[in-house]
């Protein structure tokens, strides 16, 4: 079933009695071309390309609880372009272009909501990384603009410019970065993989991987053994445990990282906002909630929750830069599980074992990277070839020292 | 989260700050003939456990000890704190009997 | 009878606990009423016989008090005028004061007439998920048209705008018993606990202390409910090591016992007292009690939203605690024996109840005089506009009534228990979930909390509960200690989640309207789990996060799909219990506050000379000091540059890190933690060093001086002073815990200045105290000393130059730094001495081409940085083995070199990326970057320093500075970073 207008309208008058299932729920096959290991933005992703864009349908994804449980269902839902190292910033491009076709390529409103994204600097050092970084993203095809007090006092003029410890002096501005309904993109995703023929399969969790002369021939499931030509792995948080069946070790920590919203509240916040001096990045949902966050709590953690600390240091970044805030309630705080590399920089890989690919190590900028880490991983998939804006995202770069550090934070996890 | 400091008693975990797993103890002799392999493996690669983890957190705002804790990544509970410096020293003192 | 109108409000029938003499005024959008103390501003309004207070929030319904508590979802109000304007708060919650202004929210024109309310015209359209199918074509219109409706709907209440002008405070408390709730379980676990001695903190969220005790009509220990509590309350606060703390929720579980909690100190006080407005408490407990009661239900029948419809439990408590009978004719629709209390409480109180209607087949369990009794029988619809008029029974019989006190049954208050991922269990026999076996870390829960629903049980429970706490930490429990007897009542229940039949929609979150239409559809749809249910149709995520709503959501989605609630599941609970403002958890740590300010040793007086400061970090360090006439800072920096270079500067270098390396083993501690040696180094002497991480990039850089055998000083950049001491610190203990070697950091304890050019050590003479020889031949480039200055003053004196010029840096205990500053500064005058600033500071090093935080920033290898020699093959250091990776030493890696424009007139800007000429400005055109650049005096042009590849090769190649961002693209010829003095020979002079 299309959805569309004229659907909701016709629904509307036959009281909403003909919408169907938005996907199936299949029982698992005994065989598929590729299994996909985790029902995620990401894994959803890979499933829907690999059956639209390389006819790939013999597909199943495999998820332990419910689709979208994982990060996906609880970021912030930022987009943006804005990296700096070539080795990232045509991938994340990609993705942004992605994103603006998004609804129209999965018939499902997923909200890409372009309102732009600020990211404020304090000392003429950072202006002068973030020209660097503007003139990147203008030399990879994305936009950007590099804002003084008075643009960015035009743009959000509730910032505190008069009172701050740290004084606002400018920002870089991406006019095309934005927020994204996030549930929602699982669910496209989905419901788009679904109709192709892809087996989304619920509650259907990995214990094993079934490893026969050093090939990956299939897993083992909660709900049986399930083999496969091709096993990809894309389970964010849950890297390291998935990974360790094949007996793997990754460069990758897992660690939390909190997120929080407010009641609803009507509109303050047009854009994204992020005080990077602060530790805290802020926007508002269509719902009216400010959405915001900050540092991950910095010590490993599968607990999928945070501590105090973290809370009040996010909410002192809230306050250093918009005090308007001060009288708005959090009503909710959360935490998710990423999957830390060792440079901040993510995997899209073969492995050493043959037949078993990874997809991980997205740190918490996972979510505005799932069409293109979808896209790229299908094509890994379907090729056996690295997509081109993904040739750096090797699991074995830090043996030839080939890493991708946006921020320049070494070999620690916790920093990047 | 508090942390049971062998010689300060508890503290509240916000006056440490985190490295990693305690592995990082182990650093590989550096002129071995795979030392460019073995300081990769050491430097990047985890088994980010979830369960019972050794890891290194050092007392920032307190003084200044390196601490090897052990604690729970899916409950968060700490079973075990032994000062970094004394589990270092067992360790050589192991390498070298 | 007199003696009741005399009571503000119409609805008053009775003064409940309140004391009836001091009566207040407070305004409702605008229109004055009165009140009691002791009202909240809903029991107030329904007093007042005002049952509207709010719209929904899709579709604008006309919405009614429907709690007494904190569980709330309608009663909405933005509360306070300008900038104290506090949107969404629960008008169920707020302690009424004098000259309270209140008013509703979430409505265009007048809260009776709300345009809005189209929406619920259009509901068949806008039905669960509707927004997911459509607004997506034409592809533009989603942000210029559709968005732009959809988010001016969008929210309840609104942010004044203007900075919050009240202050928070935080605050830290420990305990050896936390009692969350200070009801009849919290109340019998303190006493037993306050009783045996132990220190206790008991935070309840009410103002008034005792939870239903004062809502019921209960006997305990022979007093009425609230008199018993009342005691309980004095007797607890009369013991010295019981905090009891009232208007305080515990908002959070956290590990190993901590727990959040915010006080609300002066809401309630027209006449704020001077402080903070409330307080964000961190309480480490050893053990805690969750006795947080429950929270009532409704059931999901035809608009069973209508302003006058309300829970049961809740009209008790208007009845009883607050004197008011919301409706002049109430009916009761219950499925279990607690809701007929209403109807008693009601009659007792002397207001009338038009009918009970009960969906049990059994025979009444209570009569109730003049009420028409229903078993066995459902109620399908109401009617009513703006309010309730009358009900519609399952018989298809009409019943008048302007309140309907509705119960579907209780919910205990796990929500703590779950904050740890722990999960609920249901039990059929109270149709409830109940706390799970995997609590917290010594969490335990006493009362309707735990599913012990009736009185006795909660008191007996609150009492075995601390009893088994004391006997934890090891006390003894006071003598003679009992439960505190009540006597029990009927508790029977039968679920009821949805009525069959309705007419119209049945709502089931009343905030974010949700139907049973939605979850039938979400359920149609394939959204079957309980987070998708929620997520698709919105449930319980309204500002009360389903507190009343989501026990009764699940309930119909089982129905639905033919599961039990068990199997059903929850969703997870998460901090906070109430919503909390930002601004407490901000506390103090705002404006100014955010981060503490570091001052440098001199500030005073670099204060007191013109000095503009800049943040670096947490300092504030001079960044130029302007003379009078000068009205660009470049005219200033330009002289202090000048200056210096001509005659001697001053700069306070104060901020760079310092550690004390002392120990047998500090050289060879050293040449571990530097790429280059340090242990050949002679005393006396000061070496540059180049520090790696282990990977094999720089982290940093600084001199480190030999002041004796076994001590060393190091230096580090300002930005990593603490880093690189956590770093050595691991190093220290962690990797070579054999080496004798101690640090210490000293970055405040010594103030150090820098001062350069031709005229330095001339200056210098006449502040280093005699004998000491600081001549060229005694003193040579590299040297340090121990020494004395100003008559004896200790201090250290190190030749060392980041200018390039003759320098030395002087150190001395930080007490005198404002005063050396000064005897500095006098003994330049002769010379003409200028103070400079971290500005003047950057163009020397720039024309020196020595490396800063814009080089050093994490990503550069020393050989980019064209310090690749610098990296020992001799010995092992921190870095060493990684650094030779094949990436890190490629052939066009790039390298640190100096730019010129061709055009001497154009600035430079860093952040621009380097591109061969008539090349475009694109990635794989990208051949490296500006890294800083400044305008030099020397050259009278601006420079540059930046990376490019096989820089040191290309010395004399022009490339283009592209700066597409910018729209500039500026030819620019590469040279040598050294743009001044490239041999060295001023500061050897």
């Amino acid at each position: 079933m299309r959805y569309s207008a004229f659907q909701v309208l016709k629904q509307g008058l036959t009281g909403n009695k003909g919408w169907q299932r938005a996907w199936r729920e299949p029982d698992p096959q005994q065989h598929y071309d590729v299994v996909i290991v985790g029902g995620g933005g990401h894994g959803l992703a890979t499933a829907h390309y690999l059956a639209k864009e390389h006819g790939i349908t013999n597909v199943a994804v495999l998820e332990k609880g419910w689709i979208g449980s994982g990060n996906v269902g609880r970021n912030t839902t930022i987009i943006r372009s804005n990296y700096l190292l070539p080795g990232n910033e045509p991938f994340y491009e990609l993705s942004m272009k992605l994103w603006e076709g998004l609804e129209q390529d999965v018939n499902y409103n997923a909200m890409v909501s372009q309102r732009g994204i600020v990211n404020l600097y304090h000392s003429d050092a950072q202006r002068d990384a973030y020209a660097r970084r503007g003139n990147a993203m203008h030399m990879a095809g994305a936009d950007a603009t590099l804002l003084d007090e008075s643009g960015v006092r035009q743009l959000c003029p509730f910032l505190d410019f008069d009172n701050a410890r740290f004084p606002i002096k400018g920002g870089l501005h991406q006019p095309r970065a934005g927020t994204v309904r996030h549930d929602a993109v699982a669910w496209g995703y989905a419901r788009s993989a679904d109709s192709r023929g892809v087996d989304i399969i619920q509650n259907c969790e990995v214990t094993g991987m079934m490893i026969e002369n050093g090939r990956c021939k299939g897993v083992d499931t909660t709900r049986g053994r399930i083999t496969a030509n091709k096993v990809a792995v894309c389970v964010a948080g849950s890297s390291g445990k998935v990974m360790a069946l094949a007996g793997l070790r990754l460069p990758i920590e897992s660690h939390v990282l909190q997120a929080f919203v407010s009641e609803g509240l009507k509109p303050v916040i047009p854009g994204v906002v992020t005080f990077g001096a602060g530790h805290f990045y802020i926007s508002q949902s269509d719902k009216g909630g400010l959405v915001f966050g900050g540092d991950i709590d910095g010590y490993n953690s599968y607990a999928k929750r945070g501590n105090l600390p973290v809370v009040e240091d996010v909410c002192e970044g809230g306050m250093a830069i918009m005090p308007m805030i001060g009288r708005a309630r959090l009503l909710r705080m959360w935490g998710g599980i990423m999957d830390m590399s060792m440079d901040g920089s993510p995997y899209i890989d073969k492995t050493a074992v043959p037949g078993l690919y990874f997809n991980g190590g997205w740190c918490y900028g996972g979510f505005k990277a799932t069409p293109a880490s979808g896209w790229c991983y299908a094509h890994l998939l379907a090729t056996d070839q690295p997509h081109d804006t993904a040739t750096a995202f090797q699991l074995e770069r830090f043996r030839h020292g080939a890493v991708i550090d946006e921020r320049g934070a070494g070999a620690q996890p916790n920093l990047h | 989260m508090l942390i049971d400091h062998p010689l300060l008693g508890l503290r509240d975990a916000a006056e440490f700050v985190y490295l990693g797993d305690a592995a990082l103890l182990n650093r590989p002799d550096a002129s071995s003939a795979d030392a460019l392999d073995s300081f990769h493996d050491y430097l990047h690669l985890r088994d980010n456990v979830a369960g019972e983890h050794r890891e290194l957190w050092y007392h920032e705002q307190g003084d200044r000890s390196w601490l090897v804790i052990t604690r729970n990544t899916l409950t968060h509970a700490i079973t075990a704190v032994e000062l970094a410096r004394d589990v270092a020293m067992n360790l050589r003192e192991g390498a070298n009997s | 009878m007199s003696d009741r109108l005399a009571l503000p409000g119409s609805h008053r029938i009775g003064h409940g606990l309140l004391s009836s003499e001091q009566s207040l005024t407070f305004t409702f959008n605008g229109r004055p009423y009165r009140a009691m103390a002791g009202d909240t501003l809903a029991s107030a309004l329904l007093a007042n016989g005002q049952q509207l207070v709010g719209r929904s929030f899709k579709y604008h319904r006309p919405r009614g008090i429907f709690t007494a508590g904190s569980e709330e979802p309608n009663a909405l109000v933005e509360l306070g005028t300008g900038a104290y304007r506090e949107p969404n708060t629960r008008a169920t919650m707020v302690e009424l004061f004098d000259g309270i202004q209140a008013s509703s929210q979430n409505h265009k024109g007048p809260l009776s007439f709300d345009v809005m309310a189209i929406n619920d015209r259009l509901s068949s359209f806008l039905s669960a998920g509707f927004y997911y199918k459509t607004f997506m074509w034409p592809k533009a219109f989603w942000e210029k048209l559709y968005e732009p409706v959809i988010r001016a709907a969008a929210g309840l209440g609104s942010l004044s705008g203007e900075p919050d002008p009240e202050t928070y405070d935080k605050g830290f408390l420990h305990c050896d018993v936390l009692i969350i709730g200070a009801g009849a379980a919290g109340l019998s676990a303190a006493l037993s606990a306050g009783r045996a001695g132990q220190r206790v903190i008991i935070a309840d969220e009410d103002f008034l202390p005792g939870g239903r005790l004062n809502m019921e009509t209960f006997i305990v220990d022979g007093l009425t409910g609230a008199q018993w509590a009342a005691n309980a309350v004095a007797e607890l606060r009369a013991m010295p090591r019981v905090r009891f703390m009232t208007r305080t929720t515990v908002y959070g579980c956290y590990d190993h016992g901590i727990y959040g909690a915010l006080e609300r100190r002066t809401d309630h006080l027209a006449d704020k007292p001077a402080g903070a407005r409330q307080v964000l408490w961190r309480i480490y407990s050893k053990h805690a009690i969750l006795a947080a009661g429950a929270t009532e239900r409704s059931i999901a029948f035809g608009d069973n939203d209508r302003p006058g419809i309300m829970l049961a439990g809740s009209v008790r408590a208007y009845v009883n605690r607050f004197g008011v009978s919301p409706g002049r004719q109430t009916a009761v629709f219950t499925n279990n024996d607690d809701g007929w209390r209403t109807a008693m409480d009601l009659v007792q109180a002397g207001a009338s109840v038009s009918a009970v209607i009960d969906s049990r087949n059994i025979p009444a369990p209570f009569p109730v005089p003049g009420a028409q009794i229903f078993m066995g029988s459902f109620v399908t619809g109401t009617q009513g506009r703006l309010g309730l008029h009358s009900i519609t029974l399952s018989s298809g019989q009409t019943v008048y009534c302007d309140c309907l006190a509705v119960t579907g049954g209780w919910s205990p208050n796990v929500h703590l228990t779950c904050h740890q991922r722990g999960r609920p269990v249901w039990r059929e026999d109270i149709a409830a979930f109940v706390p799970g076996q995997d609590l917290p870390g010594n969490m335990h829960v006493a009362g309707a909390a735990n599913g012990s629903m009736t009185l006795t049980q909660a008191l007996t429970s609150g009492h075995a509960v601390a009893t088994h706490v004391l006997k934890e930490l090891g006390a003894t429990t006071a003598p003679a200690s009992s439960a505190p007897q009540a006597d029990e009542e009927h508790s029977g229940i039968s679920a009821l989640w949805q009525v069959p039949d309705c007419q119209g929609r049945s709502w089931v979150d009343l905030q974010n309207d949700v139907t049973t239409k939605d979850i039938a559809l979400s359920f149609q749809e394939g959204f079957r789990s309980v987070e998708h249910l929620k997520r698709y149709t919105t449930l319980g995520m309204a500002t009360d996060q389903g507190k009343t709503s989501n026990v009764l959501g699940l309930g119909v989605m089982a129905s639905l799909n033919g599961k039990s609630i068990e199997q059903t599941g929850t969703t997870i609970f998460r901090p906070p219990y109430t919503p909390v403002p930002i601004g407490a958890f901000a506390g103090r740590s705002r404006g100014k506050h955010f981060r503490p300010t570091r001052l440098t040793p001199s500030h005073q007086w670099a204060e007191s000379h013109g000095a503009t400061f800049v943040e670096t970090g947490m300092w504030m360090r001079a960044q130029w000091y302007a003379k009078s006439g000068e009205t660009h800072w470049r005219q200033s920096v330009d002289r202090e540059v000048t200056q210096t270079r001509s005659s001697v500067g001053i700069c306070d270098v104060t901020t760079l890190g310092k550690i004390d390396i002392q120990g047998a083993d500090a050289g060879a501690f050293l040449d571990k933690v530097y790429a280059n040696m340090f242990s050949t180094l002679a005393v006396g002497k000061v070496r540059y060093g180049l520090m790696l991480r282990e990977d094999g990039f720089v982290m940093d850089d600084g001199t480190t001086a030999r002041l004796g055998d076994r001590h060393f000083v190091m230096t580090t950049t300002t930005a990593n002073a603490v880093s690189v001491f956590r770093h050595l610190e691991f190093c220290r203990q962690c990797l070579w815990p054999e080496l004798d070697v101690h640090l210490i950091s000293a970055t405040e304890q010594w103030a150090q200045f820098a001062v350069a050019g031709p005229n330095a050590r001339r200056l210098l003479e006449n502040i280093v105290d005699a004998p000491f020889d600081i001549s060229n031949e005694a003193f040579p480039f590299m040297a340090c000393a121990e020494l004395s200055v100003c008559q004896g003053k200790p201090a250290r004196l190190f030749r060392i130059s980041f200018s390039g010029e003759l320098a030395y840096e002087v150190a001395v205990p930080a007490r005198y730094g404002n005063a050396l500053m000064a005897a500095l500064m006098k003994a330049g005058e002769a010379f003409g001495a200028a103070p400079y600033g971290t500005e003047a500071l950057g163009v020397m090093r720039i024309e020196k081409g020595h490396a800063a935080g814009n080089e050093l920033n994490g990503q550069t290898t020393a050989a980019n940085l064209g310090l690749g020699r610098m990296v020992s093959q001799k010995k092992d250091c921190i870095g060493a083995v990684l650094s030779r990776r094949s990436q890190m030493n490629k052939d066009n890696a790039i390298e640190l070199v100096g730019f010129i424009p061709e055009d001497a007139s154009v600035s430079l800007r860093a952040g621009a990326h380097f591109i061969d000429r008539d090349a475009e400005a694109t990635l794989d055109n990208d051949q490296g970057w500006m890294t800083s650049v400044a305008f030099s005096p020397d050259r009278n042009s601006s420079i540059g320093l930046g990376f490019i590849e096989n820089g040191s090769q290309r010395i004399g190649e022009t490339v283009v500075a592209a700066d597409p961002l910018r729209n500039e693209f500026i030819p620019v010829k590469i040279v040598s970073p050294h743009f001044v003095d490239p041999d060295g020979e001023r500061l050897r002079g």
